[in-house]
């Protein structure tokens, strides 16, 4: 256990480092005013955090809303570290072992259309997520199957009921997207009202939309979290192409975009900004993956699987992969800076993470002759997105030429993808990628699951099932740990349903009046905005 | 001359009523939904109910002759439908981004029209001297030059050498004049050279074509001026093709600028179109093909009509 503690402080003071000098000028005094722009690479589909899943929607809109609990502003990177927003004092510990979490809502706090906050208004808002009445969608319910009760027994305390003690419940309550919502606008306007509307008790009060072109947000005089925020208002530019976000922060037409750029671009924009330019980077909650078509020969063999996995160089690829893509961590199935994670000596008995290639090579061509596909040939499937589907794939087909293998890429456009994966099933590998917003492994691996809705590798394990639900029931972490590596050990070493690339590696460049904002390891979080300033 | 407007009318029905069939029955022959895609995320994880709600709520599981009848009915009550990625009005969200694509094709076609007429002109009336060269050299660059590329190259260059580039957000030019040409000149430019280039080639062949007419040179042997000839006689005649050229390359500047809008970041018809497509947003696709098709078929009639103003030949045909 030390060592993985010390792992993860090595971790957290890398990812300090990795800021760079902008955790030097966070220490300065923030100055008051200014107007925020930044540039967003994706678009809104609606408003309603409950329903919505892209940061396209996170980037310009959550600034508007508070959440019950949120990830620390001020150490982001933490995979633990989680403070009230909309509650007073820490984060409660359960009670009644720990199936019991009662939380003190601040008083004071206004919606921007001047109604009072109550408990009344989280209970309503977690009731919509967790139990949505029929036909009202609510897209990671499935995130709080713990959860058997929220109730408010007076107008300033909320309680959460589990059905089971769990280490996932606290992560989830702080995604990102959980947005409170007035019980009297649910009430009165119904559940489809916030697609297409705004009222928040966030840091900034809702200003204009124009669909296609920007969002803009002015300070909330009456933000609950006092001197804040700093801006008098913020612009979120929407700018799908890339070349246009980088160009605008080289002109100033923005100051930041806070989903992140490929290595290339940074240095271009360092080479051109010098030091008007900071940039901050770390690891990021997201991984590339490939999936196995497990219904289809001779990907139904286990040999084959693994002779696959086996030919991939994830350590040699982290070095020189990184130079070009946004990924660079070879880690397990959980986010490389969290205390499940595995050690690099726990991941190099997995098949595939070894560090001798040219004997995990050789085994892997043993192992297709076993199999009887020695001239193994098949299509890679892949979402025709350059950064790092793309790039991935590419890769990935070189490193299988190593073994003789001969792969054809087909990069189809994201709808496609989906497709393929969710109805046809037409595919013998595909590259996939998991993005989670708060880090929060135990629900995060839930993913590697064969029933779960998003694993297309069509398989069928019990045992992972059974592995997984007693690793969420588990109160202890050390105990949680051992299942964690048993969940990965039958999943990409004894199965190999599905295996990790690398995980991503996520890059901030932003002209440096922007102060105050911190990278997190998730595009989704940290996007309040109430502390960010400009220095100019 | 009104019987023949009427006619023209009359055929424009046929022909969209043939692009609504092709756009919609061909769009449901692409594979995925908007619903996956909008929640689906990066780990393609969505809660299945959460999907059906939303398939429901857009009538994509509806059989497909209660979704064409939707789409065709949409035009007799005035309801184009709403977006399936932002539930918006199809109508609010096209109005939104038609006042620019109008302004940039009108301001392309206006600086093409200046640049090429001229140049065609002269290049014609100098036919093999340097003059001639020069101008066929500029054209041809000008054809070979995507205003996409030439539009990345001004921006780049106005990086490098300024460090200034225009404005991503687009403002109306009845608030900000100035703001709004300061966004919209570059773009403008860019597609305008290449539309330019096209319109004096066509104006330097029609008008080298009728400098050898009869007619003309009857003009020379009554011993007129060379600038009257070629102004009063030979260039109204010329001009009846480069019209066409301008009319079909004005209808496809307000919507197909798909990639110069996405180097200029403009919020145009172009952007919209390429977006709806990857999202699979089928009421948003069919409405803006069915409104390029009409801008087309518009521009038609207008080259039509006006076709048969400058040429009474046709008209009495």
């Amino acid at each position: 256990m030390k060592r993985i503690m010390a792992r993860a402080a090595t971790l957290g003071v890398g990812l300090a480092v990795g800021a760079g000098f902008a955790v030097g000028a966070l220490a300065a005094t923030p100055k008051k005013g200014g107007v925020l722009e930044f540039v967003v690479a994706s678009k809104i589909p609606s408003y309603d955090g409950h329903q919505e899943s892209t940061f396209g929607m996170i980037h310009p809109i959550r600034p508007f809303y508070s959440l019950l609990i949120r990830i620390n502003p001020e150490n982001p990177s933490s995979a633990t570290d989680f403070v009230c927003d909309l509650c007073v004092g820490d984060v409660p510990k359960g009670t009644d072992g720990g199936t019991k979490f009662t939380f003190k809502i601040k008083q004071g706090v206004k919606f921007h259309d001047g109604t009072p906050l109550t408990s009344a208004d989280v209970k309503a808002t977690y009731d919509k997520i967790v139990f949505p009445p029929q036909g009202v969608p609510s897209t990671r319910k499935a995130f709080y199957s713990m959860i058997d009760s929220v109730t408010a027994p007076d107008a300033d305390t909320v309680v959460f009921k589990l059905k089971f003690p769990s280490g996932a419940f606290i992560p989830a309550l702080a995604s990102p997207f959980n947005f409170v919502y007035s019980k009297k606008d649910l009430d009165e306007k119904g559940y489809s009202w916030h697609k297409t509307n705004v009222n928040g008790t966030g840091a900034y009060t809702f200003k204009q939309h124009q669909p296609g072109a920007f969002v803009e947000g002015t300070r909330n005089p009456d933000y609950h979290h006092e001197g804040k925020p700093y801006l008098d208002g913020y612009k979120a530019i929407s700018a799908p192409k890339m070349a246009v976000r980088i160009q605008a922060i080289r002109g100033d037409r923005a100051a930041i975009e806070f989903r992140g750029f490929p290595p290339k671009a940074r240095d271009d924009l360092k080479k051109a900004l010098g030091d008007d330019l900071t940039v901050q980077q770390g690891d990021w909650n997201c991984a590339s993956t490939f999936v196995f078509n497990n219904e289809r020969k001779p990907f139904d063999d286990v040999r084959v699987r693994r002779a696959l996995t086996m030919a991939i160089d994830r350590w040699t690829g982290a070095k020189y992969l990184s130079k070009i893509a946004i990924v660079k961590s070879v880690g397990g199935i959980v986010y490389p800076g969290s205390p499940l994670a595995a050690t690099e000596e726990e991941l190099t008995k997995i098949s595939g993470f070894g560090k001798d290639i040219e004997a995990s090579r050789a085994e892997a061509k043993r192992l297709l002759k076993e199999a009887g596909v020695e001239n193994l040939t098949f299509d890679l499937h892949n979402r025709a997105v350059d950064q790092p589907y793309k790039l991935v794939g590419t890769w990935l087909i070189d490193q299988w030429r190593r073994i003789g293998v001969k792969v054809t890429q087909k990069a189809v456009s994201t709808g496609q993808w989906y497709d393929v994966y969710r109805k046809s099933k037409d595919y013998d590998v595909g590259v996939f990628a998991n993005c989670q917003s708060v880090i929060n492994p135990l629900a995060d691996v839930s993913g590697w699951l064969c029933s779960a809705s998003n694993n297309y590798t069509y398989c069928k394990d019990e045992e992972l099932e059974e592995t997984f639900k007693a690793m969420n029931k588990e109160p202890d972490p050390a105990k949680q740990r051992v299942l964690m590596r048993k969940f990965e050990n039958r999943a990409m070493h004894e199965k190999v349903y599905g295996a990790m690339v690398l995980w991503w590696y996520k890059i901030n460049p932003h002209r440096s009046y922007v102060k105050g904002w911190k990278i997190a390891p998730s595009h989704y979080l940290n996007q309040h905005l109430d502390n960010v300033w400009l220095d100019k | 001359m009104y019987k023949y407007i009427i006619n023209r009318i009359l055929l424009m029905i046929p022909t969209l009523l043939g692009a609504a069939v092709l756009v919609f029955f061909v769009l449901r022959l692409v594979p995925g939904d908007v619903c996956e895609i909008r929640l689906a995320g990066t780990g393609l994880f969505a809660d299945p109910e959460a999907i059906k709600i939303c398939q429901d709520d857009l009538g994509l599981n509806d059989p497909t002759y209660v979704q064409f009848g939707r789409f065709i009915s949409g035009y007799f009550t005035f309801d184009l439908g709403k977006s399936m990625w932002t539930g918006r009005a199809v109508s609010e969200e096209i109005g939104l981004r038609f006042q620019l694509s109008l302004q940039i094709a009108i301001m392309a076609t206006i600086i093409s029209v200046i640049i090429a007429v001229p140049l065609g002109t002269i290049s014609a009336v100098k036919q093999d001297t340097w003059i001639d060269y020069a101008v066929r050299t500029f054209s041809i660059a000008g054809i070979a030059m995507p205003s996409f590329w030439l539009g990345m190259l001004m921006i780049l260059g106005m990086l490098i050498y300024t460090g200034w580039m225009p404005p991503l957000d687009y403002v109306s030019p009845f608030e900000d004049p100035i703001g709004n040409m300061t966004q919209l000149i570059w773009p403008a430019l860019a597609t305008g050279y290449r539309y330019s280039a096209v319109i004096t080639r066509m104006t330097r062949s029609s008008l080298l074509e009728v400098l050898r007419e009869d007619y003309v040179r009857t003009a020379r042997a009554k011993g007129l001026l060379e600038k009257v000839i070629v102004n009063q006689h030979a260039l109204k005649n010329a001009l009846l093709p480069v019209v066409t050229i301008v009319g079909i390359e004005f209808a496809f500047l307000i919507g197909g600028l798909v990639v110069t809008e996405q180097v200029f970041n403009l919020n145009g018809l172009g952007k919209l179109f390429v977006d709806s497509v990857l999202n699979l947003d089928f009421n948003m696709t069919q409405q803006l093909v069915m409104l390029v098709a009409l801008i087309f078929v518009l521009a038609n009639l207008v080259v039509d009509v006006l076709y048969a103003w400058l040429d009474p030949r046709i008209r009495y045909a």
